[in-house]
Order: C-alpha cells, then structure tokens, then sequence
C-alpha cells in the first residue's frame, strides 16, 4: 500500500463537492495523460506541415519541411514514454502487443504508433535525407562517417534512377502520411470520444476537434523552434516563410475554434441532464484552465494578435522585427493553450461525478511519476531528442534558404 | 544484392532488405522466443477464473451454523430475526468452523451495535422497528430485554398491532398517537377468527373527518386539530387521496 | 493466382481482426436485440436490490471488505450503500454512508424531508460491459456465467476499465496497482454460496441468483416486482435489478 497516496486521498475528502461516488476521489489519469496527446498532436500537426510543402507545393515553407519531420520524430518518440509511465504496471506493456484486445481503442494505439513512426515518419525522413547523407559521409571521418554510411544503409547510389525513385517515393508516402498523421490523432480523441460513460468525453466531435488542435499546436511549434534556431544558428528568418506558415495557422486556429464553439453551443443547447454539473465545473474548477488560458490566451488573443497584423498590413510590414514579436507571442501563447486544451479535456473529464452530482479536486504531485518534474522532463526530452537528430541530419542549410542539395530543391519544386 | 535486386532502384532494395530482415526477426521472436500462454487470452482468462475460484473464504454461510448450534438455530427459527444469517451480527465464522475450539466469532454486546439496524433514521423503510438510542432504557445493554436470537418487544403487543405492526409502529410517531384503531375502524369480531374475510370497515365520507377537522367540527376532544372549511377544501377529493391518516403531514 | 488470391483474403482478415475495423464489425448488431440469451441449463448470475427494504445498516459494505481483502479506507469499495433526502424544495442530497460509525440518533421533527431511503450499489456485471469493450490487453473479461472478472496478472493498470464504467464500480487496487472490482464474490459463488453481501443482509434487501433458474428467490425477485435497472440509456445491459427505484438515483 501507497501510504502517501492514501494521504493525498484523505486530504481531498474535504474539497469535495456534492456527492461523488466514493470510488471517483482518484483522478486516475492524470499529468502524464495530458502530456500524452500534447506530445502526439504536436507530431500530427509538425507533420502536417511538412506535407504542406510536399503535396500542396507550398513553397514559400520549405524552409520549415526538414525541421517539422525531425520535431514530429523527436516527439513521436517521447510520445510512448508518457503512455507506459504512467501504467500501474509499467513492465507489462507488451501485453497491448501480445494480446490485443480488438474491440479497445487503446490496444490499437500501438499499431497506429509502430505504422506511424516505421510506415510513415522514419521511412519519409530516410528518403529525404538519403543523397544527403551519402555526400556527407564522402567528407567526413570516425563515427559521423559511420553514422551517415549506416543510415543511409550503405547506400552509394546517387544515380538518376535512384534520386528519381526518392522523389516518387516521398511523395506517395506523404500522401499515405496525412491520413496516417489524423489517423494517429484522430485515435487519440476517438479514446476519450468514444467513452459513452462520460458526457465531457463522448462527443462525434471530439476526435475532429483534437485533430485541429493537433495541427495548431504543431504548427505554432515548428515556427517557434524556427523562430529561435535560425538565429542561433547564423541564419536569417525567411519572413516569408514565417508569414506563410502563420496564415496556416491562423486558419487553423479559426478552424479549432469554431469547432469547439460548436461543440459547446450544442452541449448547452441540447442542455441533457449532465448540464448542470458540467457548468458547474466550467465556472469553477475549470475556470482559469479552460476560460481564461484555452479560449482567452490560448486563441483570441493570438488570433487577435494575427489579424492585427493582417488588418494593419502596412505598418506591420515595414516592421519586421515588430511583425516578428507579434508572431512569437502569438505561437508561445498557443502552446500554452493547447495544453491547458489536453488539460481540460483528460482532468475535467475526470473531476465531475458520473452521478452528476458532484466534483472532486485533481491535486498535482510534484516527484514521482506521475508528478510535476516527470512531466516538465517528458516536455523538455523531445527537445533533447530534436538537438541530437539536427547534429545528425542538420536542416540548417535548409532553414536558411539555401537549397540542402540539388535533390531537395527537386523536391520542393 | 543478388539478380532478383536488381530491377528494383538501389534504396527500394535496401528497404526490402531492411524490411525482410525486421520480418524474419518478428516471425522468430513471435513463433519461438514468446511463450505460447502469453498470447492465449483464452487461456489466461481460464486461469483467472481458476484464480478467482481458489480463494479463501471468509464467511462459511448460514446453513453450517446450525450444524453445531442446532438449538439456537431452532429458537431464531421463529422469530423476527428468522431472515438473519447468524454472521450479519457474529462476523465471518469460516475460520470457526475449521477450528470451532481456537478461533471463536465475536458476540456483540454494546449498546452501539444493535443501532446501526435499530436506531431511528428518517431514511429507513417505514414499519421497520426503531428506536432513539439516547432516549431508549440508557446505559442497558439490549441483550438484558431482549433476546436477539428471538428478539420481541418488551411489552405485550394490542389487539391490532399484532397483526398490523408497521400501521401500528407508524401510527406511535405520528399526530394520531393518541386515536385508537377503532375511532376510524370498527371491527367486527370475526375479523380475529378470519382476517380476511370478515374485514374491518373504513371510512367511507370526507365528512367523517370532518367531524375533526372541519371549521365547524362537532367533536370537542379534537378543537386543537387543523381546520379546513370543507366546501372549499380539496374540491371533489376524499381526504385520504392526498392525507395519509396513519401519518399525517403537518404544515410547518 | 490463387496463392496470391488466399494470401490477400489472410492478410485482409489479419488487417481487419487487428484492427479498429475488426473491433467495430463485432460490435454491430445484425438485429435489434442481437444479444443471445444463454443456453438452458448454463448458468447467468443476476442480482436484485429491493430499495425498499434496505435500512443502510452498511452490514454489507463491512461483510464485502472483510471477504474480499478490499483495503479498508474510504476510497476502495467493490459495494457501497448511498443515501438519498429528497426534500420539499426539490434539493436532492445524497451521501454514502460509512460503514461501523456509530449511528448518530436522528429525530423525526426534521419536517422539510419529502422521500428519504437508501440505495445499496455494486457492479452491475453487465451484459454488455463498456469496461470490457475498451480494456486494451482483454485481462477483463466476462465469463460463461455472466461475472464480469479482471485477470490480475495481465491487467496494466492502463485504467481505462475505470474510465469507462458508467457506475463508478472499479477502482485501481492500491496494492496490485491493478483494476479491481465486485465479482458477485466469485469463489463463492462458484461453491453454492452466496456473495458475502447476500449473506449478511439482514431485511433481504439483496438478492442474488441463476437467472435461469425456474424457480429462485432472484425469479420470484423479478416476477414480483417492477424492475428498472441504472442508465438504462447507456446500453450496457445491467444484470443488477432494483425493484422500486427512485427517478432521482444515478
């Protein structure tokens, strides 16, 4: 027996509202579960992006194509990690594996992760940087040079045949990638959608939704990372780029927002009999999370933020370092809402009675593994990650306009 | 690479090869390193149910008392507590009845016991025996009047309330206390001989408890009771379609 | 081509029984009660719960923790009885009542009460379980008999059983870190006895039986009463029946 747990249970006796049913005190899933689809929308939206450039032609974001698939591996990576930590029996894991129960939403998640990252991520990153890494390895020595030589499988064929088969190849993986990337998020929002159970949870919509979050937030990542990388690393930010990149995300945002409005005019329209409790919650224990950093801080003022820029084209845009404030603040602002989003979602699904007659209180521990530092650690090992894959596969080049190789240039265009 | 290779670009055929190589480790590690059991839901879940069957009992069950405590059984047999199985108030007696000499269940004595079935609880179902610990004969343990094995109340009950206890019981707490069955009743005495078909008559008019309870009520016992003018009041309904006379309710 | 043809149907069927598809197919039904009755003679464990002659005394509670090994505090119960004061005013409070607290005496001058009783919950062992349908390793499961039981051994504690129950009837065990739940006491049941709650329920509030069974106390529970069962709306099938239910119980 956890004698700490049992005291944190004891100290939420008091904090309750109403009734709860007395086995609902235990906010079973917790920071880890929010970090999860965080971590896992950031990899559907990075990815977005990146097919933005190849099937879409969007040219003026080719700087961010290389950045975006290594931020969604990055993530994609670190995704699992929140998920199996946060199990009562972390060393069972391979059960979901070995025996898969097929009417789970969750026994699928590990065959949506290993199609994901081996079908799609991994296989579209190896074909973008193959004629890279065999030219690099040309001029390197020691481990590098084996690195780059492994990689790219041993491969020395830089012919035209070959080249020729990376591009068909990227792009018919990309194609499968996009609704390979909603389908990882989409599962995602359809594990909590599909919970009839919980009225806060079982929404048609709420897949759809978390899919749209999951591009803003991946979106707004990938040109925050941009936004500081490139001049860490001697690079210049290519305002067209960035300029380009926010439209999409100012549609997107659009997008999320109008979703989740529809959402929540239908639940109060429809006004069923778990209303009253889930309004309740929204006024109180929500408030700040949900009111205040989602709606607020998280969408109407970044999309206010943008639309200022749009509004006032022209002082905007002969300032460019003011146009570039505005833009920082704007994705910061976004990450954070989106998060209190995955917040919202997993732990206000959770401090309402299924009795709907009460509420009960998610207290944050701070060690252990489903604490504070776990979590903040969870966040900040993507980044890690994202460090040791540029020194690997470095975008630079591409992030500062210039053309990686002849090949990637062929790709864009 | 051998021939088959080469019709296929150089990355595709390292792929495959990649690829086939995951397979074959896949294959191997799924058909000869896993264990067959761990991917047998079937199985597990036979086991589980094996499991779930194997473990210890704690209460033996009613029937296995009376083995040994035949009389007591016999004595509670009859009585009101006749439903109880002798574990709702002696506790888990399985290790008992494995070892009756060195494992022995609890006989609960205090006050504090018997009211958790006994004591007054608005929420309790009507008619079910209750009592107000505090008030009720303190300090005496429950056991020094009543036998819990064939438990009664400790006075004789009346005529009426022999049968109709729950009437009865309500009737005690309510503001009809003090009217006897047969203000409202009358019964005949055959009743007693054959319930059921020799019944007891009832009222039959709003006016008969408007001989209480109507502004100009005759009956001088009952000028405290609440008056209603009975042209006005309740229109077309007798009194009992919205009064219950065994508990009336009382406005505040 | 046939080789290709058979290898395509295999690898088709392999996608569809691994996949959400797969989970999917299974789930819809052909017909509007779709659901098969089981065959004479097996046996379908159900469960009544007469309201009316519950008097919250929580014998219950303490007999199942005691059977059980259910931790004793206040977080963990297989089964709990529920209060409910429905007063005049129309507010609704419920409560849970403790079990082995010393009765406080109530009086009846408490005049604002409209409706008072208790409500005796447990798993209801549904027919058609929402916690095993989402469970991602299948280590709950419902057996021929209609229990609905969680294998310790090869539960994760992913918690989504507890996610999913619309009772709130599962709890994560604090020491196996695995999902537990009421097994209308299993092992007894499976020996002739009756779930440790039945055992010691002193007014026969509880009632438990073989469905199928001709002639039982839980068929004459169900001849004689007017049953409803808890969200009927949510299609999960409870075998837990309670005659005389209030409107205001969840």
């Amino acid at each position: 027996m956890n004698p700490e747990l049992i005291r944190n249970l004891h100290d939420l006796l008091p904090q309750i509202q109403g009734y709860i049913y007395p086995n609902e005190i235990e906010i079973h899933w917790g920071l880890l579960i929010v970090v999860y689809p965080y971590i896992t929308g950031v990899v559907a939206g990075a990815f977005i992006l990146a097919s933005l450039v190849k099937v879409f032609n969007v040219t003026e974001v080719q700087p961010l194509y290389r950045l975006s698939l290594l931020t969604a591996l990055a993530y994609l990576l670190v995704a699992p990690m929140a998920l199996v930590s946060h199990l009562g029996h972390p060393g069972r894991f391979y059960e979901i594996l070995l025996t898969p129960n097929t009417s789970s939403a969750m026994a699928m998640f590990g065959f949506v992760y290993a199609w994901y990252l081996m079908g799609v991520l991994l296989l579209e990153i190896w074909f973008v940087h193959r004629t890279d890494m065999i030219e690099w390895a040309e001029h390197e020595t020691g481990v590098m040079r084996f690195i780059h030589r492994t990689l790219a499988l041993y491969s020395r064929d830089t012919g035209e045949v070959a080249v020729s088969f990376d591009h068909k190849a990227l792009k018919v993986i990309t194609i499968v990638g996009i609704p390979s990337a909603f389908l990882l998020h989409g599962y995602v929002g359809f594990i909590f959608g599909s919970i009839k159970a919980n009225p806060w949870w079982s929404s048609v919509l709420i897949p759809i939704v978390f899919l749209f979050s999951a591009i803003v937030s991946g979106i707004a990542l990938v040109i925050l990372l941009y936004m500081i990388l490139t001049p860490l690393t001697g690079g210049k930010i290519s305002m067209r780029c960035v300029d380009k990149a926010v439209d999409f995300l100012f549609y997107a945002v659009i997008v999320d927002f109008s979703l989740e409005l529809v959402d929540f005019i239908h639940r109060v329209y429809q006004s069923e009999e778990e209303i009253k409790i889930l309004s309740e919650m929204v006024m109180s224990k929500l408030f700040a999370s949900l009111i205040i950093i989602q709606v607020l801080l998280g969408m109407l003022v970044p999309l206010l933020l943008i639309s200022l820029t749009k509004i006032f084209k022209k002082r905007f845009h002969l300032n460019e370092d003011l146009r570039k404030m505005v833009y920082f603040v704007a994705v910061i602002l976004i990450q954070f809402g989106i998060f209190a989003t995955r917040w919202n979602v997993v732990i206000g699904g959770q401090m309402f009675s299924k009795s709907f007659r009460g509420l009960t209180t998610y207290k944050m521990e701070f060690g252990g593994l489903e604490g504070l530092l776990y979590a903040i650690f969870l966040l900040a090992l993507p980044i890690i990650i994202l460090a040791v894959l540029t020194k690997i596969l470095p975008p630079w080049k591409e992030m500062h306009g210039q053309p990686a190789s002849e090949s990637a240039e062929a790709a864009g265009s | 690479m051998g021939k088959l290779f080469e019709k296929f670009p150089d990355p595709l055929a390292r792929l495959i090869v990649v690829f086939l190589a995951f397979l074959v480790v896949g294959v191997i590690v799924v058909a000869v390193v896993i264990p067959k059991q761990m991917m047998d839901v079937s199985a597990q879940w036979a086991d589980a149910v094996k499991r779930e069957e194997a473990r210890p009992i704690k209460y033996a069950g009613f029937h296995v008392c009376a083995e040994c405590h035949d009389k007591i059984y016999e004595t509670k047999k009859n009585g009101y507590h006749r439903d109880l199985s002798c574990e709702t108030c002696h506790g888990p007696a399985k290790a008992h009845t494995d070892d009756p000499d060195k494992v022995k269940p609890v006989i609960p004595a205090e006050r504090t016991f018997c009211p958790q079935c006994h004591a007054y609880n608005p929420s309790r179902p009507r008619g079910f025996p209750q009592i107000n610990p505090v008030a009720h004969n303190p300090l005496k343990p429950c056991a020094s009047c009543h036998n819990p094995h064939d438990p009664k109340p400790p006075t004789t009950p009346k005529e009426c309330s022999a049968c109709h206890g729950a009437i009865a019981r309500m009737k005690a707490v309510s503001h009809h206390v003090q009217l006897a069955c047969t203000t409202c009743h009358e019964v005949p005495q055959r009743h007693k001989v054959s319930p059921w078909s020799v019944k007891p008559t009832k009222p039959q008019t709003r006016e008969f408890c408007g001989k209480c309870h109507a502004k100009d009520g005759k009956d001088k016992m009952a000028k405290d009771a609440p008056k209603i003018d009975l042209a006005e009041h309740g229109e077309k309904y007798v009194c009992w379609q919205c009064h219950y006379p065994h508990s009336p309710e009382v406005e505040q | 081509m046939n080789g290709r043809r058979t290898f395509l149907r295999g690898f088709l069927s392999v996608l569809l029984s691994g996949g959400a598809i797969g989970g999917i197919l299974k789930i819809l039904p052909s017909k509007a009660d779709a659901r098969e009755a089981p065959p004479k003679g097996q046996k379908w464990y159900g469960f009544g719960v007469s309201v009316d002659k519950c008097i919250g005394c929580a014998r219950c509670m303490d007999a199942c923790k005691t059977e059980n090994n259910v931790p004793r505090e206040p977080f963990f119960f297989r089964t709990w009885v529920e209060r409910y004061i429905i007063r005049k005013n129309g507010a609704t409070t419920v409560k849970a009542i403790e079990p082995n607290v010393e009765p406080s005496p109530e009086t009846a001058s408490d005049k604002s009460i409209l409706r008072s009783f208790f409500v005796p919950k447990l798993c209801n062992q549904c027919a058609s379980p929402a916690c095993v349908q989402v469970c991602p390793v299948g280590a709950t499961f419902q057996t021929k008999d209609g229990v609905v039981l969680v294998n310790e051994k090869t539960c994760i504690g992913c918690r989504y059983c507890i996610q999913a129950c619309p009772y709130g009837a599962r709890y994560l065990h604090p020491v196996t870190h695995t999902a537990d739940k009421c097994t209308f006491c299993y092992h007894r049941i499976s020996q002739g006895l009756l779930p440790a709650c039945v055992e010691v329920c002193p007014t026969q509030a509880r009632i438990f039986g073989d469905l199928n069974a001709a002639a039982s106390p839980m068929s004459r529970f169900l001849r004689m009463n007017k049953i409803h069962v808890l969200k009927p709306g949510l299609n999960t099938e409870p075998k837990v029946y309670y005659a005389s239910l209030d409107g205001e119980v969840r």
